[in-house]
């Protein structure tokens, strides 16, 4: 079940959860939050990627960015996403710059892993209607 | 209200727009009713245009247009409405920096339901407090009764806004201001002071002549001779003030590290503004400066003092709202951009000068303010006048480096003082008030102003501030020379700053024990002496709702 799947492999972490709880009559709410985030996300990723071509590297900035990201990434409850934002700002603050480059392909790949399946979560949504969840609680 | 906390209204401030939707969905869900912002200035006007249209304020901390703390620090100060804080990141000293900024609470992303579920305690807590505060002893054993056999309902529509309420809430007060009866705690609404020019530099004056670390709000309040004042009003205001002046002493920090830097790159980091006034600030030769702080919604305000400033003259006039009941701590004053740079760099603090910002509404309020000065008191020219002396005054504003508040302005210990004030404090600050963002864009990146403090008097020319709508930005104008003149004369003048002059007396009965028995020891002798306020004061009548505003006088 995509539903199992996109919880259970830890994808999305409980904040998705909350969301489809706060859907209540609005069935568009959690497919809103999504296309917030990633409106907000590859944006911000797109910005990271030019500041990682730049050199010096400013890190500070790209502390910035990813603290902006991570913020993104809580609100839709992007377990790997975040993990990824995670390791990328100790390595920023180590001043490891290849480290950051290196996490930072790890992070858009979990990231644009997640969108798909949010599309195929969202997809299958409408067609059954709100009567699942996502990811229950165990 | 039927039933509170249902219809607390919140302004939720956050650039993450999926944040914003989803705090507005809990909110609602919460029977909150919520209002939305993603930037900070919008926010600050909004807060500014519907005086009394929130309750409460929750804004994430970082924010592209403006520091969360500084907004925070706004919001504070002039409408003196808890705040809460949102961030993703729990790092203690960011936490403890929010908290030091007069944050209520420090929430961290993501956000629960039962966490915003609370947030309702916040404004309670303050609105038990100014009550307090007002009542006084006397009145402590209503407020007992309030507090635990009102009903809430009626309580929360007390402390409920709606204009409606508060206006006839004041004008009860009012009446009711001769019999000193006070009937009903609840419908209190909270007495702002208005910290204008003069009481400002008093109170400066007082705190200079004391030594910035020996300061508690006793010694002012009685050093400052102003018998309507509380200590509370002064705790509050000793706090925001060394808020400001941590805030100036970090800038003067930056700057020393740059040595003769231009400013443009001091400012640069603060304000977005150019960095015209630090020209300016050479002018008043530090002290002028120093004295003043331009509340400024926004830094580029500073920014774009202007540099007539040299003369002392501020546009803009900051007036802290003062809230007597707040027991929260005193933040540290933003640091006023101090008109004159002691060190090397001029320092553009002048912030409120600029009025090109937003604040072009405000000339005429301020000019309002002024005006109750100006009836009483012949001798306050000053304050229309957009000439103000800057003193030295500005003593408590930390030295470029060192500490504030002292004559030679070497204090050191400001940074001290502020750990051990948060430890007393800790329950206040969760109430307090959040330092006052607006006006302190000191940023001012004239923290050199402290040296620059003994100066001579610069005058601030407060009456020009043209700040844009705000009627809450004034430069607090610290002005030694204007204590030294007339502390009589003054008192008349400065009388006019309170806001709500009906509440004057309930403010003088407020219960200076109450809140400082945490963190000074002195008991306010000056509780009593409050009492001889008569409210012969003409200005009583005189424009009341921009008093409601709670000026910030810089």
């Amino acid at each position: 079940m995509l539903h199992e799947n996109i919880c259970e492999k830890g994808f999305l972490d409980e904040q998705f959860v909350q969301l489809e709880e706060l859907q209540d009559d609005d069935p568009n709410f959690v497919e809103e939050i999504a296309t917030l985030f990633y409106r907000d996300s590859s944006r911000l990723i797109s910005n990271i990627e030019q500041a990682l071509e730049k050199s010096p590297l400013d890190f500070s900035k790209l502390d910035n960015y990813m603290h902006q990201l991570k913020g993104s990434t809580t609100s839709i409850g992007a377990r790997r996403v975040k993990n990824e934002c995670t390791q990328f700002t100790d390595y920023c603050n180590a001043g490891n710059g290849e480290g950051c480059k290196r996490t930072f392909q790890q992070l858009k790949k979990e990231h644009s892993t997640l969108k798909k399946k949010l599309e195929a979560y969202f997809q299958l949504a409408r067609q059954i209607g709100p009567v699942e969840t996502a990811c229950r609680p165990k | 209200m039927d039933s509170f906390p249902a219809g607390l209204r919140v302004l939720v401030v956050d650039d993450d727009l999926a944040w914003l939707r989803i705090l507005e969905k809990m909110l609602k869900k919460c029977s909150y009713e919520v209002t939305t912002c993603c930037l900070a200035r919008e926010a600050l006007d909004l807060l500014r245009e519907r005086k009394d249209g929130f309750d409460i304020v929750i804004s994430d901390v970082n924010m592209p247009d403006m520091d969360g703390f500084k907004l925070l620090e706004h919001v504070g100060l002039e409408m003196d409405l808890p705040v809460i804080m949102m961030s993703v990141d729990g790092e203690t000293s960011r936490v403890m920096r929010g908290v030091q900024h007069g944050a209520c609470d420090y929430l961290l992303k993501p956000i629960r339901m039962k966490e915003l579920r609370n947030i309702w305690q916040h404004v309670f807590r303050k609105r038990i407090h100014e009550v307090r505060d007002i009542e006084g002893q006397e009145c402590m054993e209503e407020i007992q009764i309030m507090r635990h056999g009102s009903d809430l309902s009626d309580e929360w529509h007390s402390f409920s806004g709606g204009e409606l309420n508060s206006a006839k809430k004041r004008k009860d007060l009012e009446n009711k201001h001769d019999d000193k009866d006070y009937g009903d705690p609840t419908s209190v609404k909270k007495a702002r002071v208005v910290w204008t020019v003069d009481l400002h530099q008093k109170f400066v004056r007082a705190v200079n002549q004391i030594g910035f670390d020996k300061v508690g709000p006793k010694k002012i309040l009685d050093l400052m001779n102003v018998p309507w004042l509380t200590r509370e009003n002064v705790a509050s205001h000793l706090q925001k003030y060394r808020l400001y002046l941590s805030r100036i002493q970090k800038e003067n920090d930056l700057k020393a590290s740059f040595g003769a830097i231009k400013q443009s790159d001091l400012s640069s980091k603060d304000t977005d503004g150019s960095p015209g006034l630090q020209n300016s600030l050479d002018i008043q030769k530090t002290d002028a400066a120093s004295g003043i702080y331009g509340m400024c919604g926004n830094k580029t305000i500073i920014q774009n003092a202007d540099p007539k400033f040299h003369e002392g003259e501020l546009k803009g006039i900051v007036s802290m709202p003062l809230v007597e009941s707040k027991k929260a701590t005193i933040h540290d004053i933003p640091e006023p951009p101090k008109a004159s740079n002691s060190r090397t760099a001029p320092n553009h603090a002048f912030v409120p000068l600029e009025t090109d910002v937003k604040y072009g509404r405000f000339d005429s309020s301020v000019r309002k303010q002024y005006s109750w000065c100006e009836v009483p008191q012949t001798q306050f020219k000053q304050e229309h006048k957009v000439n103000l002396q800057i003193e030295k005054g500005f003593n408590h504003l930390p030295s470029v480096g060192s500490r504030p508040f002292t004559r030679e302005r070497e204090k050191p210990g400001y940074m001290d003082i502020k750990p051990s004030y948060t430890k007393r404090s800790t329950q206040q600050i969760r109430q307090a008030i959040p330092i006052g963002i607006g006006a302190y864009s000191f940023p001012v990146e004239s923290e050199n102003h402290m040296t620059g403090f003994q100066a001579s008097e610069p005058i601030l020319s407060t009456t020009t501030l043209s700040m844009k709508n705000h009627g809450l930005s004034q430069i607090f104008i610290n002005n030694n020379s204007a204590f030294a003149s007339a502390d009589g004369d003054l008192l008349a003048c400065l009388l006019q700053g309170d806001r709500c002059t009906s509440n004057i007396e309930l403010q003088n009965k407020e219960s200076l024990n109450y809140h400082s028995q945490d963190f000074f020891t002195e008991t306010p002798a000056y509780v009593n002496e409050t009492q001889r306020f008569d409210y012969d004061y003409p200005w009583e009548t005189m424009e009341y709702p921009v008093i409601d505003q709670g000026l910030f006088i810089v």
